[in-house]
């Protein structure tokens, strides 16, 4: 039997990291920090992607190419919340989820 | 020979409304005149032809033969049912697209005089052509579908031409009340079609008129009250036909509807919309005479006979020239149903040759005589026969004309209302004494009548006039030319050659005492007339007021209107709409506002969800995804 990382071990640290994005996204009181935390929850499935691609299907490389994919994506989308923070903080001056509830009944 | 021209007859005026009502205002003023009144002019024109070429061109041992000159189903249903649209030619059809096509020709040609100064002229004339399309669809109509479908059009162009003073309450009032009377009708008439052709199993005029075949497809046809259902279908036709034809009881609209312009009433309320329930009755005339024995022919008879006495006795009474001229028009109406009521089949077909007859010569001498009204209207602005008097001397042109017109509705040879009247009151003779008589003595009314309006517009009491009156101008002044001498010489017409109930030639023989009586009565009403009208005197007040409560009741048309309002007021309003109305508010209605209420309230409820908080949101979705998992993983098992 193959020794070194099991596949549980990465399961593991990739839910963990994705319980502790979604609790930052949730409860954090800050736009910058929800960002952030999305971005850990698109980490641990961008390990997974690479992960699982090593360890279970050997014979190709799909995971890793889907890996860049969500890499451009992630930048992309970091680069256009960013923009949306700026724009929301001139216009409410705060950048607190809790007051930036516009869109609602 | 190729017919397929004749689809163009009633095309041309369709063309004229269409051309007219689209390019509503942006027509120059007077092209909308020339426009209406040369598509008609052609049409005229082809009609004649068409008329010329069936009636010299294909004579023939048998008779004359319908001709099916053009024809498209328009619904399929089955094999043997279906609905064409079509193009149907035989005698009356023809003499019906001549009597049509002309009137409405020279009522296009008078209206550019007499509406020159009107506003909405484009409308009028865009009107005019769809009723002109409408009764000429009617009137060339294969089946009995296409003849309703165009019996509503004509019925919805005529509400529109009553209606045309659409800011004036009362030409409202009446355009809505012709509306309504014949709408009623028209459900009976749809009744009766609907009853009629599902024996028949065919909507097309050979086959319902083919009664020995229906007969002998059903084994058995039910029996109502006595009488076959094709009898009782025949009957709700003929409902359908009163209406129009404004027969008692439903004659109501028809003096209301001379609230329309002078030239509308010649053209629909006189010569061609009115008569299409003696054209209808004649269309079906081998079914409602074979029918029962002609029970239902009978019912038309009395009717027929009974409404012509009775406009005439109301029609002396009215001091509205236009008045006494619709109920004139009611009467002589009535006169046709009668002749048709009267008639046998084949060689007994006399009478039915007779309402033919009068029919075209009606449409000649009526359309006269109003169009001579609205030229008297024109220049004395009132329609009151009081406001007029001494009008010989400014109008000579009139004055002849009108005076022809009613010597040829009196029946006084040689005008062209002496021979079919005269054709009529034979029918009668030989049919029933009864009927006869009661036509003998309207023939005498309408004479003292028509020459009472006569003496008093044009004789009677010299009055000063504001302006001073003065014949109309030419293009009224042509058509009045061309009716005369229609209504002069028209009589003369072969029409027992031409049109008959079987098609082929009926002989006919000239009993010269009867003539002699129905002329004798007729020049009795007028000397009545000329003894109490041509010179101004008391003498019909005395008489009136002789006459106390008859004459009150006479004059306020015997209460018909009144009647007609009670019922309404009393019983439909009260006892059915009413009742129908609160149900509808409170059980349809409140069944809908129940339903929606309780979503409103739901929404209210719940809608508090929508926090605007995405992170409220994106927790909400975390625990569902987790509860769906947890479902899936553990309690539902897997497929």
């Amino acid at each position: 039997m193959e020794t070194g990382i099991q596949i549980g071990d990465v399961l593991l640290v990739t839910s963990i990291m994705f319980f502790i994005g979604v609790y930052g996204f949730v409860t954090r009181k800050n736009l910058i920090a929800v960002l952030m935390s999305l971005e850990i929850i698109i980490n641990a499935a961008a390990i997974n992607f690479v992960l699982i691609n090593k360890l279970v299907f050997t014979t190709n490389l799909h995971g890793v190419f889907f890996t860049f994919f969500i890499l451009a994506v992630a930048a992309v989308e970091v680069a256009i919340g960013l923009v949306i923070i700026l724009n929301l903080y001139r216009l409410k001056d705060s950048i607190d989820p809790e007051e930036i509830t516009t869109l609602k009944h | 020979m190729n017919w397929s021209y004749t689809i163009w007859i009633p095309l041309l005026p369709f063309l004229s409304f269409v051309i007219n009502g689209v390019l509503y205002n942006r027509l120059p003023k007077k092209l909308s005149g020339v426009i209406g009144t040369s598509a008609l002019g052609v049409a005229a024109l082809l009609s004649y032809l068409t008329a010329g070429r069936y009636f010299f061109g294909t004579t023939s041992a048998e008779g004359y033969q319908p001709i099916l000159a053009w024809q498209s189903t328009w619904m399929h249903i089955t094999d043997k049912l279906a609905i064409d649209m079509g193009v149907y030619l035989d005698p009356i059809s023809i003499m019906m697209l001549v009597v049509v096509t002309t009137i409405s020709f020279l009522v296009h040609l008078y209206s550019v005089g007499y509406m020159s100064e009107e506003e909405g002229r484009n409308r009028y004339f865009a009107w005019l052509g769809l009723f002109s399309f409408s009764m000429l669809g009617l009137v060339l109509a294969p089946n009995l579908v296409q003849t309703y479908m165009f019996w509503e059009l004509v019925g919805v162009s005529s509400f529109l031409l009553i209606g045309y003073y659409y800011d004036k309450p009362s030409a409202v009032r009446a355009a809505l009340k012709a509306f309504i009377v014949t709408r009623f009708a028209d459900v009976f008439f749809l009744i009766g079609i609907l009853l009629y052709s599902y024996y028949s199993g065919s909507f097309r005029f050979e086959d319902l008129n083919n009664i020995a075949a229906i007969q002998a497809a059903h084994s058995s046809i039910p029996v109502f009250m006595g009488l076959s259902a094709l009898t009782w279908g025949l009957m709700l036709i003929f409902v359908g036909g009163a209406g129009k034809s404004a027969m008692f009881p439903l004659h109501i609209w028809l003096p209301d509807a001379m609230e329309g312009p002078t030239p509308v009433s010649a053209l629909i309320h006189a010569a061609t919309m009115v008569v299409a329930g003696v054209y209808l009755v004649a269309r079906l005339f081998p079914a409602f005479h074979g029918s029962d024995d002609g029970f239902a022919l009978h019912v038309v008879a009395v009717v027929g006979t009974f409404s012509s006495l009775f406009a005439a006795i109301i029609a002396m009474t009215q001091m509205d020239i236009k008045r006494v001229l619709a109920f004139s028009t009611m009467s002589q109406i009535g006169y046709m149903m009668m002749g048709l009521g009267v008639s046998g089949y084949g060689e007994e077909g006399l009478g039915y040759t007779a309402s033919m007859f009068h029919l075209f010569t009606h449409a000649a001498f009526k359309a006269l005589l109003f169009l001579g009204a609205g030229a008297i209207i024109h220049a004395v602005h009132s329609n009151s026969i009081k406001d007029m008097g001494g009008l010989r001397k400014y109008m000579p042109m009139t004055n002849i004309t009108f005076l022809i017109a009613c010597l040829a509705i009196s029946g006084v040879p040689p005008f062209a209302g002496f021979f079919s009247k005269d054709m009529i009151l034979e029918a009668a003779y030989e049919h029933n004494k009864l009927i006869y008589f009661t036509g003998y003595i309207t023939a005498g009314l309408t004479a003292f009548y028509m020459f009472r309006i006569y003496f008093m517009a044009f004789w009677g009491r010299n009055r000063d006039y504001d302006h001073e009156p003065h014949d109309p101008v030419w293009s009224m002044k042509i058509p009045l030319i061309v009716l005369a001498a229609g209504s002069v010489v028209l009589g003369l017409l072969p029409f027992n050659e031409w049109v008959t109930s079987d098609l082929r030639p009926l002989h006919i023989h000239f009993d010269m005492m009867m003539a002699a009586a129905s002329v004798g009565i007729g020049v009795i009403g007028i000397i009545t007339a000329y003894l109490l009208y041509r010179k101004p005197s008391d003498a019909p007040d005395k008489i009136s007021h002789s006459l106390g409560f008859v004459y009150k009741t006479v004059k306020n048309k015997f209460y018909m209107d009144e009647l007609y309002l009670g019922i309404t007021r009393e019983v439909i309003l009260k006892r059915i709409a009413a009742p129908v109305a609160w149900f509808d508010r409170h059980i349809v209605d409140g069944t809908m506002n129940l339903i929606g209420n309780t979503t409103v309230g739901l929404s209210k409820g719940i809608k508090r969800i929508q926090s605007g908080d995405f992170q409220v949101y994106a927790f909400g979705i975390l625990i569902a995804v987790i509860f769906f998992v947890v479902l899936f993983n553990y309690f539902i098992p897997t497929i």
